[in-house]
């Protein structure tokens, strides 16, 4: 285990290497906005990368929720299918295909994001199952949270040069996606300080509607008037295919970071669960589940 | 101020955010693993 996580720690570093290499010597430069451009390649793989796992995060609170009255669980993974089946009928309709099409999506693109919903969420299910939701929620929360940090700040780096001001006050995509860090800063507290046993289910609760933020600032550039750049993928905006493939580089190398991020956060929450665990029952007085039963020896990666 | 400055400024902050944050999971793993350290050396035969 330790062994198998050093070695894709060092495959990561250099992937790291690499992407950071490309985007900084390799990629073209923007014509209108010169070298200052390049900051898109850490700016735009982080917001993705935070929005994947607060998607995870969201769903494994949904899980987390259901599981707790067996017709719960089983309402949950029909709502989920149904809404997969609805969003890949719904994508070939004609008038909604003509939509999709105005403003720049493929219904193909989203049919398959809608198949992959039940599908993801029955995987979950299967891979983490009872508490390990709930350990795999708050990884992909604080995980997510420094992800949307770094957007929060080079975004702000990469406004001064461009556009003349650090921030724009009002504008929906900024200040949304502001919220959402709030929302997720509010969680990790409300996991932190809280000490009653509804703790968990509370923050699973915060994290379904919390979620519901994801879709407002990802689509916001799509619907509202921003001075944020329309999207280069999916949508409207156009991309040189030698920066799309950069792009997509620095996004594989973030994802691979974040993964052995997330790795490493899992195994500290277990640990620190056992310990707790061992504690409580140290202080009941029952030594004998307290020790040898405790897997004391694990290290942590 | 050069815009360059502000590229480098980016990626600078990028990875003093990450650094940062691994920082506090080593300190979080340290500060377990002594708590291991002393349940298992409480729970040694003989304590």
């Amino acid at each position: 285990m330790k062994r198998g996580f050093l070695i894709c720690s060092v495959l990561t570093g250099l992937l790291l290497v690499y992407a950071s290499y490309q985007a900084l010597a390799v990629a073209p430069t923007e014509r209108t906005m010169g070298d200052v451009q390049r900051i898109f390649y850490y700016h735009v793989p982080s917001a993705w990368t935070a929005f994947l796992l607060f998607f995870i995060n969201f769903v494994a609170s949904i899980q987390y929720l259901a599981r707790t009255k067996p017709s719960a669980q089983i309402a949950a993974k029909w709502i989920f299918i149904a809404i997969g089946v609805a969003g890949a009928v719904a994508s070939f309709l004609p008038p909604v295909q003509q939509q999709l099409t105005s403003f720049g999506m493929r219904p193909s693109a989203l049919a398959t994001t809608a198949i992959m919903l039940p599908v993801f969420y029955l995987l979950l299910g299967r891979w983490f199952p009872g508490e390990k939701l709930d350990i795999l929620a708050v990884t992909c929360a604080e995980v997510g949270v420094v992800f949307c940090t770094v957007v929060l700040v080079t975004g702000p780096l990469w406004a001064r040069p461009v556009w003349g001001i650090w921030w724009a006050p009002g504008d929906i995509r900024l200040t949304s996606t502001l919220v959402l860090w709030l929302i997720y800063v509010s969680y990790l507290l409300l996991r932190r300080f809280s000490n009653s046993a509804q703790t968990q289910m509370l923050a699973a609760a915060l994290a379904v509607s919390g979620a519901l933020d994801v879709p407002l600032v990802y689509f916001s550039i799509w619907f509202f008037r921003t001075q944020h750049p329309q999207p280069v993928i999916g949508g409207n905006g156009s991309i040189d295919p030698r920066m799309l493939h950069i792009l997509l580089l620095n996004w594989l190398a973030f994802l691979c970071f974040a993964s052995l991020v997330c790795w490493s956060r899992f195994r500290l929450e277990v640990l620190k669960r056992e310990v707790e665990e061992a504690y409580a029952m140290e202080s009941l007085g029952d030594p004998v589940t307290a020790g040898p039963s405790m897997p004391l020896k694990r290290s942590a990666p | 101020m050069n815009p360059i400055k502000f590229l480098f400024a980016a990626y600078i902050a990028t990875w003093i955010i990450h650094g940062t944050y691994l920082g506090t999971l080593v300190r979080r793993f340290g500060r377990l693993k002594k708590d291991l350290d002393e349940l298992s050396k409480n729970h040694k035969p003989g304590n």
